[in-house]
């Protein structure tokens, strides 16, 4: 099977972003996952927030690694670079080529299976370094591919479509982020179309590495009774903690709510990210209440999302790296060149 | 067959690591080569941080050759738990010079060689107080005692310590105090100098002492490479050592004191390769240094690289495998594995440097070569070529040289160009264009490592998936008329032997080829430099009724891939193999050529 190039049909009238681009320009090749897939759900909000921020698709880099998640990033954004590279590997690629260009919108694509169990070690690394990226786990708790293996996500005692339930403790994504210093800790469901666009577009603007774990349930291979990952499970057990909106520079903050559920944080490019708190005593910008609250939730089945915690503070792997603002790939050679007057000077250690 | 004589002989010093010796031994080393005369350092030391026995061997050769030798004349035997063997090693009418301050009964256990006795330990405690100090003036002293005993210019010695204590004025007499220690015994107790010593010569001049790894490190530097991730591992580490100092130095932007380089230390091998593929997909030359372990490692991704077709540079700096293998010993075990690194259908272009002067070259050809077929380089060097230092002509730059960054599509390319399709073989060269993200939207294409077809699209028809792996083959074969071309020195006369060596082999089958000559034993030896083999390798061996390929491996890695490579017949060649993980010896080659030339001769 070829993949399928999907026609660029425009509607009248239809809406334009900043740059005169409508919707369907952010589109990308058709979707082979199955039908009711989140990860579907998960592409048309990606699609939206990218086209809502007016980021030009070639400005953007959309990176995966393997798995039913990782296949997505061909189905947005056709007039963006993508890469679809190794099994877990993900991080490594993607951190290497905002080395090498730090001005592009980056969107790493992966899922549990991706992350948590192959890619665990790459994923807290990219972490660790504040990789400028916004890191998607479209996360069902089973390996579709291979046909319904649990993955690492999944809950103790969730039951598998055929066979016995899983005994193995789970990896939460978001209390392992956490826990490894990443600076931009979200969660949300595929099903939750608003929360997931605004958090995917805080998650582009905010610098530094943003992971959003989505709870993006499997049709074919996890959405039956007693499986923690379905649809029906999610819905039953889903809680709103902090909402997240992206507010340009040019916009104002309006205060639509009572002083104190209301926290602005300051963003690099002027604007802000306004957290609405549902809870009122969450603090995301805590990181260790952020970790007992979630720690709380976790113990009480209760599936806490929103952005549970947010550090604009910290320097991204660019600042780090005390880099030049001129991407490496656009400085010129001679600039890069020492010289042979330099060369032959340097060697007088080795006479 | 050599030596001891006149500037030709071989000074062996078994110490143990962790007590300050190396410098002494660099010391020793650097002022031969600052008297003019030609000298061959290697260093033989174990995996470990402090405790366990270590060697360094320094040929000095008025010939100027560049291999071991295989002899020992003089042994510095400064490690009891190694008297033994280090006696056993000394060549019959060598010199045996050893700590007295303890009696060594075994020592006369061989009446063919020379004892020299120097209480070094016993005179340094009699002048230095601090007990750390102690056993770094005794390294010292033992300096003193070898070039009293070889005759040594003392002024050579001191204008080097000068040098590398010009910041700390003081060390500079309490080290010649203690080589003075030394050098005064042996004047006062032995007649001097040995039969075998230095005179100086003018063998040095426009030559550097360099290590393989710091000369790449700066042929990385030169080529603009601005990216480079590693995870560390002996013997590779001081090649991103060396990259990271000169960067520093020479990268950094003096107005605002920003960084035009970004180096990477990664989590572990696998993180290397995907950092270094991320950033050369982006237009960054890129690259890792690595040994056979972390080649083990990265293979999934260097399959990947070089089915999607992106310009990334690996460093296998060998070491004697398998598994852990022998880390801190020398080998040429990688061969087959980097030719064909990764599952699947792959062949790569590597390049076999011989020297540092090569390192320095080849680390910047590496990039062209990569960017030019768009496909992952190795450059396969080894512990003796990468850690040791070796005499070789001052490294020099071309200021007019120019990057080959290959067929990269500019937004004014893709403005004029009705469609852009990523593996589209437009120029008949099986050579398709690339696009660097961010560039323009009609240059975006999707990487994946899955069946692509020749417009980078998602394929699962034979017939796409193939076109685009046989134009990978075409172009890999293409790449034969880029890569360095083999060196051939050919024998005076008519010969029907042939002798095929790479990398660190050619300095010990170099110097057999001009022994084994003088001993009327007519040799041809090519040196090969690169994978893809070149038509001129293929000639080489139909033009010889036997050839014997010298490589330092079990299992004749080299020899199979010339037979799987081109048509020679199996009978034709000769496998001549050494793997103890030490540098190989010419000695080691001309016996065994020895041997067979003369067996067929009886025959």
């Amino acid at each position: 099977m070829t993949s399928f190039v999907k026609p660029k049909i425009r509607r009248t009238n239809e809406p334009l972003n900043e740059l005169g681009l409508a919707r369907a320009d952010y589109e990308g090749s058709m979707s082979t996952l199955c039908a009711g897939c989140g990860h579907d759900s998960v592409t048309a909000a990606i699609v939206r927030a990218f086209y809502e921020l007016s980021i030009p698709p070639h400005r953007a880099l959309k990176i995966s690694g393997i798995g039913c998640s990782s296949k997505t990033t061909s189905y947005f954004m056709n007039d963006s670079h993508g890469a679809n590279t190794v099994h877990g590997r993900m991080p490594s690629f993607a951190t290497g080529a905002l080395s090498a260009n730090n001005d592009l919108a980056t969107i790493g694509i992966s899922g549990d299976g991706d992350s948590l169990s192959i890619g665990l070690g790459q994923m807290a690394h990219a972490m660790r370094r504040n990789v400028n990226m916004l890191y998607m786990l479209e996360n069902n708790g089973v390996y579709g591919l291979t046909k319904g293996q649990f993955s690492a996500s999944a809950d103790l005692g969730s039951l598998p479509k055929k066979g016995d339930p899983n005994e193995f403790s789970p990896i939460d994504p978001v209390a392992f982020a956490l826990s490894v210093g990443a600076t931009f800790v979200a969660r949300s469901f595929s099903g939750d179309r608003k929360q997931l666009v605004s958090l995917i577009k805080a998650g582009l603007k905010h610098k530094g590495f943003a992971m959003i774990d989505v709870i993006s349930p499997c049709v074919s291979f996890n959405d039956h009774k007693g499986s923690t990952k379905s649809y029906a499970h999610t819905y039953e057990f889903y809680s709103k903690a902090v909402h997240a909106d992206y507010i340009a520079p040019s916009q104002e903050i309006v205060a639509a709510y009572d002083e104190g559920e209301v926290m602005p944080v300051e963003l690099h490019d002027g604007g802000y990210i306004q957290l609405r708190k549902i809870d009122a005593d969450y603090d995301p910008t805590d990181r260790g209440a952020a970790f007992s609250r979630v720690m709380a939730s976790d113990s009480a089945n209760e599936i806490l999302t929103g952005l549970l915690y947010i550090d604009e503070s910290q320097p991204d792997l660019h600042e780090t790296q005390n880099m030049e603002a001129l991407p490496l790939n656009e400085i010129p050679y001679a600039e890069l060149n020492p010289g042979a007057e330099a060369l032959s000077a340097l060697q007088a250690e080795f006479r | 067959m050599s030596g001891p004589g006149l500037n030709d002989f071989v000074i062996k010093i078994g110490t143990v690591n962790g007590t300050g010796s190396a410098s002494a031994n660099g010391l020793l080393m650097k002022s031969i080569f600052r008297m003019g005369v030609p000298v061959v350092g290697k260093n033989v030391f174990p995996s470990n941080i402090q405790g366990l026995p270590t060697w360094y061997e320094i040929r000095v050769s008025g010939d100027g050759h560049a291999g071991r030798s295989g002899e020992v004349h003089m042994m510095v035997a400064m490690n009891q738990a190694t008297y033994d063997q280090d006696l056993a090693e000394l060549s019959t009418g060598g010199v045996l010079v050893y700590d007295s301050t303890w009696p060594r009964p075994q020592l006369e256990s061989r009446p063919d060689v020379t004892v020299i006795g120097v209480p070094l330990m016993q005179m340094c405690n009699e002048v230095v107080k601090a007990a750390r100090s102690r056993i770094l003036m005794k390294n010292m002293a033992y300096v003193g005692a070898v070039a009293a005993l070889v005759d040594i210019d003392l002024g050579v010695i001191r204008s080097l310590i000068e040098e590398t204590f010009a910041a700390k004025a003081k060390l500079i007499d309490s080290n010649m105090q203690a080589v003075k220690l030394g050098y005064d015994y042996i004047k006062e107790h032995y007649e001097t100098p040995l039969r075998f010593r230095v005179s100086a010569l003018d063998k040095t001049k426009g030559k550097v002492m360099i290590d393989g790894n710091t000369a790449a490190s700066l042929g990385c530097v030169y080529a603009g490479a601005t990216f480079g991730a590693w995870y560390p591992i002996t013997p590779s580490t001081s090649l991103m050592d060396g990259f990271f100092k000169y960067c520093k130095k020479l990268r950094v932007n003096k107005e605002n004191g920003k960084n035009k380089y970004c180096i990477i230390q990664a989590e572990d091998e696998l993180a290397a390769a995907g950092l270094i593929i991320g950033a050369a997909w982006n237009g960054a030359r890129a690259f890792t240094p690595t040994s056979g372990p972390g080649i083990s490692l990265m293979a999934e991704w260097i399959g990947f690289a070089y089915y999607t077709e992106i310009p990334v540079v690996f460093f296998d700096i060998q070491r004697t495998g398998p598994s852990t293998g022998m880390p801190t010993r020398t080998q040429q075990c990688d061969i087959q594995t980097t030719a064909y690194a990764s599952h699947g259908d792959t062949k790569h272009i590597v390049l076999y440097p011989s020297d540092p002067n090569e390192c320095f070259h080849f680390a910047a050809k590496s990039f062209d070569l990569a960017e030019r077929f768009q496909t992952p380089v190795f450059f396969l060097s080894d512990i003796d070529l990468g850690m040791n230092d070796w005499m070789v002509d001052e490294l020099t730059w071309d200021d007019s040289y120019i990057p080959d960054r290959g067929k990269v599509l500019s937004e004014d390319d893709l403005s004029k160009m009705e469609s852009f399709s990523r593996y589209l073989d437009v120029d008949g060269d099986h050579i398709p264009y690339r696009t660097l993200p961010g560039t323009d939207p009609k240059g975006a294409y999707f990487l994946r490592g899955s069946g692509h077809n020749a417009h980078a699209r998602y394929t699962e028809l034979g017939h796409e998936y193939q076109e685009v792996v046989d134009r990978l083959l075409a172009k890999w074969e293409s790449a034969k008329s880029a890569v360095p071309a083999p060196i051939v020195q050919k024998a005076a006369s008519q010969t029907r032997y042939g002798m095929i060596a790479i990398g660190t082999s050619d300095a010990a089958a170099t110097e057999a080829r001009t022994r084994l000559e003088a001993d009327g034993m007519p040799v041809d030896y090519m040196r090969v430099r690169a994978f893809p083999f070149t038509d001129e390798v293929e000639a080489f061996m139909a033009d010889h009724d036997e050839v014997f390929i010298i490589e330092q491996n079990r299992d004749a890695q080299l020899l199979n891939m010339l037979l799987t490579e081109t048509n020679v017949p199996r009978e034709k060649l000769i496998p001549i193999l050494h793997y103890s993980g030490e540098p190989l010896n010419y000695r080691f080659v001309c016996d065994a050529l020895e041997k067979r030339i003369k067996l067929r001769k009886i025959a």
